[in-house]
């Protein structure tokens, strides 16, 4: 899987728990936090969706590696691999 | 049976516990004593007095608290549609006129602007608004939602920054009908919850009330795939020979299960745990209430200059403790739904009074006095509507009073409490490994407040395994 397919599979996912957020012009290198309205309760949709549609496991302690797109497309690409 | 959870009570919290476990797949059932959902918070219904059909009403809702626009971010109600996946426009809320505290020569008006508070300080108690100021950045400041707070008086709190009593008390006097379990006080972390639900944010109704919530839960739960069983009355619940929950008893059918949400209240919920070890026992609340119920041939209110709710108190200090004699009618809290905006009501006029009451007294009457007793605190309610009303001429169609007992017979809340315990658990836990409390005695307050708890403990303790 690609990069690119990698990123979108979280923006799928995080359109899906936050419908009313513009996903379109995400800066990929900043927290996702800081551009969208999202707290630890959506972190954990994010990854309970994650497991759910795709069965990849993220552990607790990854959770930070969720931070920004790119950090997420660099810690789920070899999961998807 | 073996289920991957069980929720115990179909109220609020219960519900929205069941939708997130439901939501990620795990195996729930959720169960429920009564032969409808709601909790505290369900609905039931009445025949006509004088004529026939029958009439339905919610047994809680005065109001939904944590009022927000569409599209505002951040906040409770929106945490909790994203949370639940539900869109805003389903909740068809109808948003309050303005409320108001009544104190004998002082009235403090507050609506879904803050603005509005401010400025009834500022003009009514000139020489305290810096210090309602200060208190406004520490309300702010404070993060309620840590789940290891201590506890803490807010009247401690609030005499270190405002010095005038009287604006204490109405300050304090809706947060505490709202929501408190404690008697002439509440817990800090509650007040600021309750301050920032009642003040910042508001009051609205869904259209249709209370109903409206529950068949959006129902609905949701059940595309979901969750279960829910009525009179379903758990008997006991059961632990193994290490002391961690594992299941329930129905009495005589067993449920399995290694997670258990219990939102039927913490001493209940000790009271059916034969393996609860009693490093602490909850304590039942002492507060309970009684509400009348009124519908008359025309609105009591006319336009929008009417309130929606009234904190009514007739005494210099506000007495937030179980009524001397059966009812208090020195303070109430007086509902007038119709006048929340868009409010279809048929050209009827309904309004809601709350007092205080004593759950021992009503407990200990003979059938004949209860209803007498009943009889007194409606003629009291009515007198109370007819002096807040001066000049209105309608005609009485329907009346109906529920109290303690009636709470305690559909709610199986001991001793009728509406806000549970005086003693919460914030992080749900138990002494029992597997067996959390969710709802009012976990500590989340209101509607919105028992669904947050709900979905936060589910997160916590179903889907994350309670690390954090």
């Amino acid at each position: 899987m690609t990069a690119a397919n990698v990123r979108q599979i979280v923006i799928d996912i995080i359109s899906d728990i936050a419908p009313d957020e513009d996903v379109t012009g995400l800066d990929d290198s900043k927290s996702l936090r800081e551009q969208l309205d999202l707290d630890s309760m959506d972190f954990l949709d994010i990854v309970m969706e994650l497991r759910k549609r795709h069965k990849v496991e993220v552990p607790q302690e990854d959770y930070p590696k969720l931070a920004t797109l790119e950090s997420c497309v660099a810690y789920l690409s070899p999961k998807f691999a | 049976m073996n289920y991957d959870a069980i929720v115990i009570g179909a109220g609020m919290s219960g519900l929205a516990a069941g939708i997130r476990l439901a939501m990620f797949d795990k195996k729930v059932v959720i169960l429920e004593k009564h032969s409808i959902p709601g909790g505290l918070n369900s609905y039931y219904q009445r025949r006509n007095f004088d004529k026939g059909g029958i009439r339905q009403f919610d047994v809680g809702l005065h109001a939904l608290t944590n009022f927000m626009k569409k599209g505002e971010k951040a906040k409770p109600f929106s945490k909790l549609l994203k949370q639940l996946r539900l869109s805003y426009d389903d909740f068809k809320l109808c948003p309050q006129t303005y409320s108001k505290i009544s104190f004998p020569d002082y009235e403090l008006k507050f609506s879904n602007e803050f603005e509005l508070l401010e400025n009834e300080v500022a003009e009514k108690f000139p020489s305290q608004i810096d210090a309602f100021n200060k208190l406004v950045v520490k309300v702010k400041e404070f993060n309620e939602l840590d789940l290891s707070l201590g506890y803490s008086s807010s009247r401690e709190a609030l005499k270190s920054i405002i010095s005038d009593e009287l604006l204490i008390e109405m300050i304090l006097c809706p947060l505490l009908i709202y929501g408190s379990a404690w008697e002439d006080d509440m817990d800090f972390a509650q007040f600021v919850i309750m301050f920032k639900s009642l003040y910042f944010e508001g009051f609205s109704r869904p259209e249709g009330g209370v109903r409206t919530i529950i068949s959006l839960l129902m609905k949701k739960l059940e595309d979901l795939g969750g279960e829910v069983r009525f009179k379903a009355a758990v008997t006991s619940i059961l632990t193994d020979s290490s002391g961690n929950a594992v299941g329930v008893d129905l009495g005589g059918e067993s449920l399995m299960a290694p997670v258990i949400f219990s939102s039927i209240g913490y001493p209940e919920t000790v009271k059916i745990t034969p393996g609860f070890k009693a490093d602490i026992t909850p304590r039942v609340g002492a507060m309970t209430f009684l509400e009348s119920i009124f519908v008359f041939d025309k609105k009591i209110a006319s336009n929008q200059n009417d309130p929606t709710i009234v904190f009514y108190n007739n005494a210099p200090k506000y007495s937030y403790r179980p009524a001397k004699n059966f009812f208090d009618s020195t303070s109430a809290v007086v509902c007038f739904p119709d006048n929340y905006e868009a409010s279809k009501t048929d050209g009827e006029g309904t309004v809601r009074i709350t007092y205080m009451a004593n759950y021992d007294q009503w407990r200990d009457l003979a059938r004949e006095e209860y209803e007498l007793k009943k009889e007194a605190v409606a003629d009291s309610a009515l007198r109370l509507v007819r002096n807040l009303s001066p000049g209105f001429d309608g005609k009485l169609l329907f009346k109906d009073v529920f109290s303690p007992l009636t709470i305690e017979r559909y709610t199986w809340h001991l001793n009728g409490t509406v806000y549970g315990s005086i003693d919460k658990t914030r992080d749900g836990k138990t002494s029992v490994p597997g067996l959390f409390i969710i709802g009012t005695d976990q500590g989340f307050l209101g509607i919105v407040g028992a669904m947050l708890s709900g979905i936060s403990m589910a997160n916590l303790h179903g889907l994350m395994g309670g690390e954090t």
